[in-house]
């Protein structure tokens, strides 16, 4: 057993490790470049995120006619504003009204629609979600705070194929004066998953 | 396969946890996973269906208790050594004298700016990959026609969510056609089929303990469904 040094870094984990072995064979292979990984990093950390959508929504909100074609054939309404890609092939949106909430999961593996919401958050790849918002929507809705009327129709979308599913949250009240800019920030990543209502407004001075 | 991905409708995996102002990555080690299952399937190394596959067939303790991005290195490894582009055993010496050494990522060259894989795989990013391909064959059904989930269980991989089978729903929307993942991850073929979304009451699939007006859409190729008398 070799002995602790104390310059060394804390040991790897097994799955550090197992990370770097296959790096450096795939490396040493010329099926991967240091390039490739780090571009391929940043486009996810920097590029393509939540905010995507937010100014896909936020588009909506104030175009009617961007929202009608939103709905009827999300692909190249998104790719109006730029965005489209890898998980994000075909697009459908669906929308949030006064009487109907929709709420997105992939119960097979974690589907989900990069382009517009980038990388999927661990909750929603992990066990609890996705095998129990199907049965139960309206528990797994409340641990996100959210209460909805008994009234109200939940449609669930288990993206079970190709196909990629974002939620058009309802507008909230008290934003008509707002700019499709300031809009945008009230467009959270939970309200596009379906699993939360866009922000409302701060209170304005 | 009834394996453990299979999960809609399990009970007691406990409460959602999320997590407040999540990062994209949480660790180094999963950026570079999540780095080499775009390299690796950009290459067409393998087919996303048979990634997907790759992941179902883990060990249910070892999918349980490891993370996403575990999964996705578990089925890198998988397919790459059976397809014989790597051996698990230079695998298996590598991981040693990465532990023994605590051998940083890799000796290789300085960064240049300008490779060709990062340029091919940043296009491949934005244009993305879809597996829709046109076959002339007109689809069985039509929107608002009543089916009936085919009541199957094939031991590999499929689409078709247990919870599903043998439910009775209506065609919402007629997509297109697209490969069976059911073969293509098998080296089958790609037998591309139509894929319709289905809209279940939720009361059909769970009884009466679920709301009245509540529904649940999937998204099922053609060979799942059959019509209903």
């Amino acid at each position: 057993m070799s002995t602790e040094h104390g310059h060394h870094p804390a040991p790897l984990s097994d799955v550090e490790a197992r990370t770097r072995a296959l790096e450096s064979i795939l490396l040493e292979k010329g099926l991967l470049t240091p390039d490739a990984v780090d571009k391929v990093i940043a486009t996810y950390e920097r590029d393509i995120g939540p905010l995507n959508g937010a100014r896909v929504v936020a588009r909506a909100w104030v175009d009617a006619a961007y929202k009608k074609r939103l709905l009827t054939d999300a692909t190249p309404a998104i790719a109006e504003l730029g965005f489209g890609g890898r998980q994000g092939e075909h697009m459908v949106v669906v929308e949030n009204t006064p009487t109907i909430h929709n709420v997105i999961v992939c119960t097979l593996c974690s589907c989900y629609p990069w382009p517009v919401l980038g990388l999927p958050p661990v909750w929603y790849k992990s066990p609890p979600y996705r095998s129990r918002v199907v049965i139960e929507p309206r528990k797994v809705l409340q641990e996100f705070s959210l209460e909805l009327d008994e009234a109200i129709e939940i449609r669930v979308w288990d993206s079970s194929a190709e196909i990629r599913y974002m939620v058009l949250p309802e507008r909230p009240a008290g934003t008509e004066g707002m700019t499709e800019e300031e809009l945008v920030t009230l467009v959270t990543r939970d309200s596009m998953i379906g699993v939360a209502q866009a922000k409302a407004p701060a209170a304005r001075v | 396969m009834n394996g453990i991905h299979d999960m809609g409708g399990m009970q007691g995996a406990g409460p959602i946890a999320p997590e407040h102002d999540e990062p994209v990555f949480h660790e180094q080690w999963e950026k570079n996973v999540f780095a080499m299952q775009i390299a690796a399937s950009g290459q067409g190394l393998y087919s996303g269906a048979e990634f997907r596959h790759a992941i179902e067939r883990m060990n249910w303790i070892h999918y349980l208790e490891s993370s996403y991005y575990e999964h996705w290195l578990t089925a890198i490894e998988t397919l790459l050594s059976e397809k014989g582009i790597i051996s698990r055993e230079e695998l298996e010496a590598k991981v040693k004298q990465v532990k023994e050494h605590h051998e940083a990522i890799a000796n290789f060259l300085p960064s240049n700016g300008s490779d060709q894989l990062a340029s091919r795989l940043e296009k491949m990013v934005r244009q993305g990959g879809s597996t829709r391909r046109e076959t002339g064959t007109a689809p069985r059904f039509k929107p608002g026609d009543k089916v009936v989930v085919r009541n199957i269980h094939p031991g590999g991989h499929t689409r078709l969510p247990r919870y599903i089978r043998g439910k009775r729903g209506a065609i919402e929307k007629v997509h297109g056609s697209f490969n069976l993942p059911d073969t293509n991850a098998h080296g089958r073929g790609k037998n591309p089929e139509s894929v319709y979304t289905v809209r279940f009451d939720a009361r059909e699939v769970w009884g009466e303990q679920a709301a009245v007006r509540d529904s649940i859409y999937l998204d099922l190729w053609e060979s799942y469904l059959e019509p209903a008398s």
